[in-house]
């Protein structure tokens, strides 16, 4: 990794660090909400080692929570992470050249982290950029849940702090620049649209793969005509 | 949770994400069809975004989170530096609630 420490800019790790630290956050709350739920402490922490998608890995204690079955609790969380085929789709060149260190590479892709590089580019910046984010993530989320585990309930709700509002506007932040361009603001806009309209109806994890139907809104009809 | 479940999980989860990588190596893409792979990313991403902003479980998250996340956009839009974004987004929300907004 000599090449990514050399093309570290020191502004994209303040950005990444802020990430962290506020994934560290939710790290604690998914380790205290993990002991409330009677999750040993054990299989807390590896599922925040060896899964590492927060999305699923709080769906998937709600549901045995609730008193869902263990089978259940692993549909309702690959579900909500069948986004990562597309993400792959769309950074896999991004991440490394050798297989070894793609299949490595491929364990730290998280929304953020793909967001983070796609906002610095295709090019050394952003293959750096998604390495140290995914990095920094990863040991924040798992410092973060034992911390959570080993409190408990004396871990305060973080919703207060509001961090549950840092996610959006964070991610909103880094698509900003991607957003410039019209054809992504009305596949923008559609997926945005869609995804609400399916909420209330379709379990979690699809709605937001639904969103993928504003794709189809990237051309307007009018294009055509204009096409030579 | 069992020792089964978190592991089938796992391994579910990463296949998800080597799945992507693997397509994208061995099928030769156009530009145009990897333009749209890559608006698809978008799309996902600002579904995230507008799910995560909005909504908790199916119904409304309550007013406090959107108007915090709001903050953080217009912070974003005027670039203020992302560290900022992130800070004011959470500010909001958190004081907000202090007030007692849902």
């Amino acid at each position: 990794m000599r090449s990514l420490h050399r093309t570290i800019d020191p502004d994209d790790l303040r950005d990444a660090l802020a990430l962290a630290a506020a994934i560290g956050v939710v790290g604690a709350s998914f380790g205290a909400l993990a002991a409330a739920a009677g999750v040993p402490m054990s299989l807390t922490m590896a599922l925040s080692l060896l899964v590492f998608a927060g999305g699923s890995q709080f769906l998937a204690v709600a549901v045995v929570a609730a008193g869902g079955s263990a089978i259940a609790a692993v549909a309702a969380g690959l579900l909500i992470n069948v986004r990562h085929v597309p993400f792959g789709l769309a950074v896999g060149g991004n991440i490394a050249d050798r297989w070894s260190t793609r299949l490595l590479g491929a364990h730290i892709m998280i929304d953020e982290g793909v967001a983070f590089s796609r906002a610095r580019g295709s090019g050394g910046r952003g293959r750096a950029a998604y390495w140290m984010c995914g990095m920094l993530l990863f040991v924040f989320w798992n410092v973060g849940t034992v911390v959570g585990g080993l409190a408990g309930s004396s871990v305060p709700d973080t919703d207060t702090f509001g961090v549950d509002a840092a996610f959006p506007a964070a991610l909103l932040a880094l698509l900003l620049p991607s957003l410039r361009q019209a054809d992504a603001r009305r596949v923008g806009l559609v997926a945005a649209a869609v995804a609400l309209l399916a909420t209330p109806l379709l379990p979690a994890g699809l709605p937001v793969l639904a969103g993928l139907l504003g794709v189809f809104a990237a051309r307007l009809p009018a294009d055509d005509r204009r096409d030579p | 949770m069992n020792w089964p479940a978190v592991l089938a999980l796992a391994a579910g989860t990463y296949l998800l994400r080597v799945t992507g990588i693997v397509l994208r190596d061995r099928v030769r893409l156009p530009g145009r069809v990897q333009r749209y792979v890559d608006l698809g990313a978008t799309a996902l991403l600002v579904a995230l975004v507008a799910t995560a902003a909005l909504t908790d479980g199916t119904g409304f998250a309550g007013w406090a989170r959107p108007a915090g996340v709001a903050v953080g956009a217009l912070a974003a839009w005027r670039k203020v530096p992302f560290v900022l974004v992130v800070v004011l987004a959470a500010g909001t929300t958190s004081a907000l609630r202090y007030l007692g907004v849902p």
